[in-house]
């Protein structure tokens, strides 16, 4: 079973057992416009939580993606370095960026659910 | 604090302001202005428009400056102004600047000389200092005004002129870099064959109370789109046209800026104006650093700010403008490197987070009209 979560800084998690497939939010997506380029991390590299992870730009400008939780990188999405415009078109599915370990299953408590990150990014939308 | 302080100042609107709104813009503060940075389709669909199109840019937040004036005026102004401008003829516009005493570029401008003085186009965030400059070499003889009751509009693309012409009869036998009075509304407004886009089109001046009229009718008659601060940015870069205040400032002479093209031959010889000294040494003997475009080998994109080095890792300068490229498919800069490392074709490494990316110093512009309209 899978559960999703989503971060302040307009990550999304589908957490999967201790696995975390991590991207960016419908909302940040579209706030971005029209992106151009991502950079996303080598499997096997170690994050702290908040510790910025992957690079998204846009035709206006750069943007760290962060990890939201602490782990190890299982696999990223060549699909979206290769077609950098898959984060507009399916930013909540096919745009992933990348797998994570979930390390401490603590730091998940501090993540939203859809309808408080709605909100949230109501009322935060950068 | 800092939101605060930004608030302080509230920023001004454009007669369109609404307009944008009502197209969905997102608006930003720029300039001291609310201005649209894109509308709904998003800057890449807007900067294709106007290169297979046309599209049309609200840039009423630039200054328009009217001198009323006759040819004794031209001593005065060749001061700060590196232009001959006995040699322009009526109704034609010069790309030119505004120098200091160091040959710096304080302002980048279009000057057009008209049968009643000059007209001078300035950046909306330098313009109130471009006017007391000016003014304050002009001396109290003659008389220039902002005008802030009229607004600018440029409409850019392949098809601008064939809509403008059924619009405003004749306007497509105007040259590049010409102007002429037209009839608007019953009123005479002044129309330039110029842009900032390196497309063909036409900058507008009309009175505020007349623009949104005007532009309903070149939507009306056209598929003409309103197109955002974005993409003029990406537009301009791809046409190698440099940015005020990040590829030249008050810093920066027009010999670095490989801006020496402006300045007509006279002038390079003689000199007369403000910062001639350094500016004639820099002909003569080659300024230290120049501008020159950037292609960056891959995707990564080189923003402004990013370090640049030779092939033996010495840094040699640093990029200006940079960002991607929509007509180019890819990322494109320009930048400042030292002199020697300046040729077209050298080989350089830009430095992008941890990411050392191979760059070519490459010919200005990186697009250039070149294929069939469709």
């Amino acid at each position: 079973m899978t559960e999703k979560k989503y971060s302040k800084k307009h990550e999304w998690l589908e957490i999967n057992g201790d696995v975390a497939t991590v991207g960016i939010t419908v909302h940040a997506a579209a706030q971005l416009g029209d992106i151009v380029f991502a950079e996303v991390p080598a499997a096997g590299k170690s994050f702290k939580k908040e510790d910025a992870a992957a690079v998204v730009e846009s035709v206006k400008a750069a943007s760290d993606v962060y990890s939201p939780l602490t782990g190890d990188i299982k696999e990223s999405n060549q699909a979206i370095v290769s077609d950098p415009a898959l984060i507009n078109k399916d930013p909540e599915n096919t745009g992933w960026f990348f797998k994570i370990t979930i390390k401490d299953q603590s730091e998940l408590n501090d993540l939203m659910n859809k309808s408080d990150y709605d909100k949230y990014a109501t009322e935060n939308p950068n | 604090m800092d939101a605060a302080n930004t608030q302080l100042k509230k920023a001004s609107k454009t007669s369109l302001y609404d307009f944008h709104k009502s197209l969905g813009a997102k608006l930003v503060n720029f300039a001291g202005y609310e201005m649209p940075i894109q509308y709904k389709t998003g800057i890449i669909q807007e900067h294709i428009h106007v290169r297979n199109s046309i599209g049309i840019f609200d840039v009423s937040h630039m200054g328009q400056l009217k001198i009323e004036c006759g040819n004794n005026i031209f001593s005065y102004l060749e001061k700060i102004i590196p232009l001959d401008f006995s040699a322009i003829e009526n109704n034609q516009s010069k790309y030119s600047f505004l120098l200091n005493d160091k040959g710096g570029i304080e302002d980048d401008l279009i000057v057009t000389k008209v049968a009643t003085g000059i007209k001078i186009v300035l950046n909306a965030a330098c313009k109130d200092n471009d006017t007391k400059i000016i003014k304050n070499v002009i001396g109290s003889n003659f008389e220039a005004v902002l005008r802030e009751d009229l607004s600018l509009i440029a409409i850019q693309g392949p098809k601008a002129a064939e809509v403008m012409e059924k619009i405003f009869i004749g306007i497509s036998k105007l040259n590049f870099m010409h102007g002429n009075h037209f009839e608007y509304s019953k009123k005479k407004i002044f129309i330039t064959r110029s842009g900032y886009t390196g497309e063909d089109g036409f900058e507008v001046s009309i009175n505020n109370e007349d623009v949104e009229e005007l532009i309903q009718d070149v939507m009306r008659i056209s598929d003409a789109q309103f197109i955002g601060l974005g993409a003029r940015d990406s537009l301009r870069l791809e046409a190698g046209l440099c940015l005020y205040g990040h590829d030249i400032d008050s810093n920066t002479t027009p010999i670095e800026g490989a801006l020496s093209w402006a300045i007509p031959k006279i002038k390079k010889e003689t000199g007369g104006f403000l910062g001639d000294k350094k500016i004639l040494e820099q002909i003569k003997n080659k300024p230290k650093k120049i501008r020159v475009g950037i292609k960056p080998e891959g995707k990564i994109i080189a923003r402004e700010g990013t370090k640049i080095f030779s092939i033996d890792q010495k840094e040699i300068g640093h990029i200006t403008s940079g960002g991607f490229g929509p007509s180019v498919n890819g990322p494109i800069a320009m930048g400042y490197v030292a002199y020697d490392q300046s040729k077209e074709g050298t080989k350089v490494i830009l430095k992008v987070r941890e990411n050392m990316v191979q760059a070519v110093v490459s010919k200005l512009p990186f697009y250039k009209k070149s294929y069939v309209k469709n």
